[in-house]
């Protein structure tokens, strides 16, 4: 029996659809953001024609760091140890420096557990796009605060973070990253736009992508209730309870400040940097990012972007082709190299 | 005693004692100064002169974890036999060091001989040694003019004036410096004049008094004077080393400071670039990540660390393991626990690194007990960590690394590079599609893609987590289980690859086993059981963990088996313990040291004695 023939599904500019960049189905629970990060990396990539084998998804370990299974499919993906993503991306890339590393990494994989290589990453300049799927919370352990948790902020424990944040755009900016920029999840716009302007950088990526977490973190300011909770009578200690939610989508232009609403009803504010803001200076970038957090606004946008400086290929200055696959000839010296080194040592 | 102070009827005597009792190419020197002094360019020298001489030496460098001003030892050891194991007794004593020259003279045995700046007044101290003053700053002014350099070239002075007395000619002893120097001719000069007027003061003023003498021999005709660690830079370098990532770390930084040297002198490729990539890392977990990511990706990549960076890489280790990774990470020991004495060896890392992680894991180790061996065993590394998807442990320690020893020349590694299961392109193509974890060559090895690998079947999840044939996220425990079992095959199989053990079986009764540096005491110590108690022993020398058939048919033949090593815990002995049939381990004895010194075969000999007596 004939079927009529549907459409030929879109494809890019190396031939392929957008089904060739999917993963596997999200075992994420329903609505959580770093879905909704998932789609707009596979979009960004099947918009750019990245080629999927060129690409590798190093990752930590929690929520954020599963979530390369999620997309890209017929990309290498390396589930790493906790908070040591960047060690393992930095290693392939020296390995193979053709490949394109997308790491992903969330909030206590990279400000508590990973500072360390995340600092040093940073330093580095090296081609990886960074990627923090920042939700202020432990979700795997069911719902520890994490160190880019705001102050104020109550756990469903009841327990309150009296410490400040971390707020990983500005330290990675005064680190010397070369690219810097925060998103929300649910601006499908904006963070498709910031991926790939990150694909093409040559330099280090740091993307923090501020990624609500449906079950775990509130983000209960002062002034703000436990609507939701109380709504669906849930003791507020049991965790175990995951209700399914909506993605948060939002939607607001250049300049201006947006009023997301959370799925516990708390509100989160964000401002987006305006259209004619110029990246190149890192001074301006550590203000604005300072102004935004006292007025308790989430600031976001590309804070600052350097694409001359020297990547870290560059300052090491090794070959263009992939030194993992080198020809025996030229990763073994010669019989009179061993020879010449063997007089010398008599 | 100051010779020039005696009658001249004793000091006839005394020179007379001298000639007739002579002890030739048999002597332990040691030089007794302050770290930072500078006299390590001059203990240099005196070595090589003894090696261009052609007598077998050796040098150990007992230094404290400290820039400058703790006492620091050099013993030179000079044996017509080729014994260049520590030696517990110190013939000749160059004491410099006003800090430590009372307790040294004062451990030394009778008959012993002490060379030393005149200021301390040493000689009161003994009466059953010889002593010989010299007043090395009134020596050294004339020589070098600049009183800033008069305390490092001091030390040619004792280079000069030791060698006269013990009989190095001069003309070897200025060949030495000049090679000590290379391209800095002017220092050379200097140095060169400072060991002259050494050598004529000690011709002039000092009456020879002692027996100990070194005459020209034919022994090192051909051979290399290289440290462990630079031998390790060499053997990666020369077998395809591409990704180095490294944290500094008493005793292995100069792995890979000598491996830069080496690779930018021999792997610059045709295009002018580097055929490498090494990077400092900011710490040892970053470093073997690094590693790992850059074998993952196909490279052949190495880290060098000691025992507290080791503690650093477990967990690292653990998913290199269980992911299979490979991963090549050396491992030169020192004195643990925790800080311990960084600037002191030992056998302290055996039993952590072979099972090192938490949950079952087992590693590869591989026992270089010489510097030629830390060149090939590079290469065997590198192809046991590809073929086995697995970290690969060598297990060197600070008295290897850190210390020059003479060697025949390394041999050209012939054997082409192992790089193991890779599934190429063309091989998908075939294919269709792989299952990564799938042991389908009944060896307990699965094929692996490296990323990059172009063809859409290529890709596959690499995680720490519980993972079943396609690499698939899975907690099933039947998945669990096959995949635990599937790791240990691979070991079983490894037997079959790794360096097997050296084995000197004559049939007697009993057994050694030791490894590593220990060799060389032991080498000794049966020769001095043989001579002195005639004892006849048989040795197994283990150069690999997993444990090769070999080691069990050698315990089995023989009614006892000492197991010597330099750590405390008796690590190796309980390695065979837990690998080996249990009916073996009442045949195993242990002698286990841990002072951090190398070990010495008097020690040895005297405690199998012991126990073969009880």
């Amino acid at each position: 029996m004939a079927t009529p023939a549907s459409p030929p599904p879109k494809t890019n500019r190396i031939g392929l659809t957008v089904l060739d960049y999917k993963g596997a189905k999200s075992t994420l629970c329903a609505g959580c953001g770093h879905n909704a990060i998932s789609e707009r990396i596979i979009d960004a990539m099947f918009e750019m024609g990245i080629k999927p084998e060129q690409v590798i998804k190093p990752s930590g370990i929690g929520c954020s760091s599963k979530s390369p299974a999620y997309f890209l499919g017929r990309s290498h993906s390396f589930n790493a140890v906790h908070g040591r993503m960047p060690s393992v991306g930095t290693g392939a890339l020296l390995a193979n420096r053709k490949l394109i590393c997308l790491g992903v990494s969330g909030d206590g994989d990279t400000a508590s557990i990973g500072i360390g290589q995340f600092v040093h990453t940073m330093r580095r300049n090296l081609p990886m796009i960074y990627v923090i799927e920042d939700n202020g919370v432990y979700g795997l352990t069911k719902g520890q605060f994490s160190a880019t948790a705001d102050i104020g902020s109550k756990l469903k424990t009841g327990v309150v973070n009296e410490l400040p944040p971390i707020d990983t755009c500005a330290l990675a900016i005064q680190l010397g990253a070369t690219f810097v920029g925060r998103s929300f999840s649910g601006d499908k716009k904006q963070l498709l736009t910031m991926l790939k302007a990150a694909l093409s950088h040559k330099g280090t990526v740091m993307l923090d992508v501020v990624s609500p977490c449906v079950t775990f973190n509130d983000h209960e300011g002062s002034t703000k209730s436990y609507k939701f909770m109380k709504d669906h009578d849930e003791p507020i200690t049991d965790v175990s309870f995951v209700p399914a939610f909506e993605e948060i989508e939002v939607d607001y232009e250049p300049g201006a400040v947006f009023e997301a609403t959370m799925h516990d009803g708390s509100r989160l504010r964000l401002r987006k940097l305006e259209a004619d803001y110029d990246p190149s200076n890192q001074g301006t970038a550590l203000k604005r990012l300072s102004e935004a957090k006292a007025q308790d606004e989430v600031l976001t946008g590309i804070f600052y972007v350097d694409p001359a400086a020297p990547n870290f290929m560059e300052m090491l200055d090794f070959t263009e082709e992939p030194l993992a696959t080198l020809p025996p000839e030229l990763v073994r010296p010669p019989r009179a190299a061993l020879a010449e080194a063997m007089e010398y040592l008599k | 005693m100051v010779t020039t102070d005696m009658p001249v009827v004793a000091r006839e005597e005394e020179r007379l004692r001298g000639q007739n009792r002579r002890i030739v190419n048999d002597m332990s020197l040691q030089v007794a100064t302050a770290n930072g002094s500078g006299s390590q360019s001059a203990n240099m020298v005196l070595l090589r002169t003894i090696f261009q001489m052609g007598v077998p030496v050796s040098g150990k460098n007992l230094f404290p974890s400290n820039i400058a001003g703790l006492p620091t030892w050099y013993t030179i050891r000079a044996n017509q036999h080729g014994y260049i194991a520590r030696k517990k007794e110190i013939d000749f004593l160059i004491a410099m060091n006003p800090e430590s020259a009372r307790e040294d003279v004062l451990s030394l045995a009778p008959g012993a001989v002490v060379l030393y700046d005149e200021p301390l007044n040493l000689n009161g101290l003994r009466n059953d040694l010889t002593f010989y003053a010299v007043p090395f700053d009134k020596l050294v002014a004339p020589v070098c003019s600049d009183a800033k350099l008069r305390k490092l070239v001091k030390n040619m002075i004792y280079v000069g004036v030791a060698g006269q007395l013990i009989g190095l000619q001069i003309e070897q002893t200025e060949r030495a410096v000049r090679k000590q120097f290379g391209e800095k001719v002017k220092a050379a000069e200097l140095n060169v004049a400072a060991v002259r007027a050494g050598y004529e003061y000690a011709k002039s003023a000092l009456v020879k008094n002692d027996p100990y003498w070194i005459e020209p021999s034919d022994k090192t005709r051909g051979m290399i004077i290289i440290d462990g660690n630079s031998a390790a830079a060499l053997g990666s370098v020369f077998n395809g080393v591409t990704v180095v990532a490294w944290y500094p770390i008493t005793p292995s930084s100069t792995v890979c400071e000598a491996m830069i040297e080496y690779l930018k002198q021999y792997r610059i490729g045709p295009d002018g670039k580097a055929t490498f990539a090494v990077v400092q890392a900011e710490d040892e977990l970053a470093a073997v990540g690094m590693v790992i990511g850059a074998s993952w990706a196909g490279a052949r990549a190495m880290t060098s660390t000691s025992g507290p960076g080791i503690s650093l890489m477990a967990e690292f280790t653990g998913l290199a393991y269980y992911a299979e990774v490979p991963a090549v990470i050396w491992d030169i020991q020192r004195v643990g626990p925790s800080t311990g004495l960084p600037t002191r060896t030992s056998q302290g890392d055996v039993l952590k690194n072979a099972y090192l992680s938490h949950g079952d894991a087992k590693h590869i180790l591989l026992f270089p007990a010489s510097v030629s061996e830390c060149f090939d065993f590079a290469g065997d590394a590198f192809n046991l960590a590809e073929r086995f998807q697995t970290p690969v442990f060598v297990m060197s320690d600070l008295d290897l690394g850190m210390n020059n020893w003479m060697s025949e020349p390394f041999t050209y590694p012939e054997k082409p590079m192992d790089r193991g299961k890779v599934l190429s392109q063309q091989d998908l193509e075939r294919m269709g599609s792989f299952a990564r974890y799938k042991d389908v060559d009944d060896d307990g090895i699965g094929w692996r893609t490296l990323p990059g690998t172009d063809h859409p079947a290529a890709a596959y999840f690499t995680r720490g987590t519980g993972h079943n044939e396609e690499a698939k996220y899975s907690e099933r425990s039947d998945d669990f289980e096959s995949n635990l079992a599937r790791l240990l095959k691979k070991m079983e199989t490894a037997k079959g690859y790794v360096p097997p053990p050296v084995v000197e079986d004559a049939g007697a009764s009993i057994g050694i086993i030791a490894y590593g540096t220990t060799h060389w005491a032991i080498v000794e110590c049966r020769d001095q059981l043989t001579a002195e108690h005639a004892l006849a022993t048989d040795y197994l020398r283990v150069r690999a963990f997993p444990f090769t058939s070999e080691v069990e048919a050698f315990i089995r033949r023989h009614d006892r088996v000492y197991v010597v090593e330099q750590n405390r815990d008796r690590q190796l002995l309980s390695l065979l313990k837990i690998e080996l049939p249990a009916e073996l381990a009442p045949k195993l004895r242990s002698v286990a040291h841990i002072s951090g010194l190398p070990l010495d075969a008097r020690s040895v000999t005297e405690e199998i004695m012991q126990k073969e007596s009880e």
